[in-house]
């Protein structure tokens, strides 16, 4: 568990790189058979519609896993991630065309914890809106 | 119709074993996107210090929730599946998945409470390998919206 960030290089404030994730009604159905969730309301649009959504819409656990790339990334080390937690406010909608939907992340030190462990808060706006809250991240930092 | 608050506390028999395997690993980090080489190549896993290549952090979801089917489909406790959404989802992981793990999940019914005719039920999965080590907990709330007024 070797994060290649020093505990002493980050301040509360310090910012990770932002990331967008674009993703697709392709991306959806890879995403379906990866996790075995084949809920249809996630790949039919008549379903989807038919229970009050506007669309079809990503699997909540598909933001939060583009989510915490930001913090990986950032970490070098996945493992170096010791607490993730999300509330789904709202959901990605995905429109059946050229573009589907993009989910932009942004990401920032909230505390230094003991241990070389930091608290990460992150935020995932997809459409202007937030699609993430309360959207926290533990890291033990190198 | 609110849920049994005796279910509280209610835990259910422990999972059979899921076995992680390097190619689910694999189209999991693909299906996501991420090309980081510690899901896919044992060599830079190891340079991180892991025996094999890890999971990404959500992957164990898919595990926690099938396990978390058994209270879902509890016919005593009657949750209406089809009107339910996921509200919150946390882990707190004592080291990563890796390949070659086989998991165990052992569910427990924390909360059941009832607001404004939403039925909310908050499921913990601790997960043990096979040598009884803790590896992560995974805390599920689940949202069953009421029924719309006819």
């Amino acid at each position: 568990m070797t994060a290649q960030i020093h505990y002493a290089d980050v301040e509360v404030g310090t910012e990770l790189p932002a990331a967008s994730f674009p993703v697709t009604r392709a991306t959806l159905v890879r995403y379906a058979g990866a996790s075995g969730d084949f809920n249809p309301i996630h790949w039919n649009e008549k379903f989807a519609k038919e229970v009050g959504l506007p669309d079809v819409i990503a699997h909540g656990m598909f933001t939060m896993a583009e989510a915490i790339r930001v913090v990986t990334d950032w970490a070098g080390d996945p493992g170096a991630v010791v607490e993730y937690g999300v509330r789904f406010t709202k959901p990605v909608v995905v429109p059946n065309d050229d573009q589907g939907a993009l989910i932009e992340v942004t990401a920032k030190v909230a505390a230094k914890l003991e241990d070389n462990r930091v608290r990460v808060d992150l935020t995932a706006l997809s459409a202007g809106q937030k699609v993430l809250g309360m959207s926290r991240a533990v890291v033990r930092l190198a | 119709m609110a849920l049994d608050q005796t279910f509280v506390g209610r835990t259910y028999p422990p999972t059979e074993p899921y076995e992680v395997g390097r190619e689910k690993i694999r189209e999991f980090a693909v299906a996501v996107g991420d090309e980081n080489p510690v899901y896919t190549d044992p060599e830079a896993a190891k340079a991180f210090g892991h025996q094999d290549v890890i999971a990404p952090p959500t992957f164990v979801f898919a595990i926690t929730f099938a396990a978390a089917g058994q209270v879902i489909e509890d016919p005593q406790l009657g949750l209406d599946y089809s009107r339910v959404v996921h509200g919150d989802q946390k882990f707190a992981y004592v080291r990563p998945v890796r390949a070659g793990d086989r998991l165990t999940v052992t569910s427990t019914i924390e909360a059941v409470k009832s607001l404004a005719g939403n039925d909310i039920i908050d499921i913990r999965g601790e997960v043990h390998d096979e040598s009884g080590e803790h590896v992560v907990t995974a805390w599920t709330k689940l949202v069953s919206r009421a029924p719309e007024e006819a």
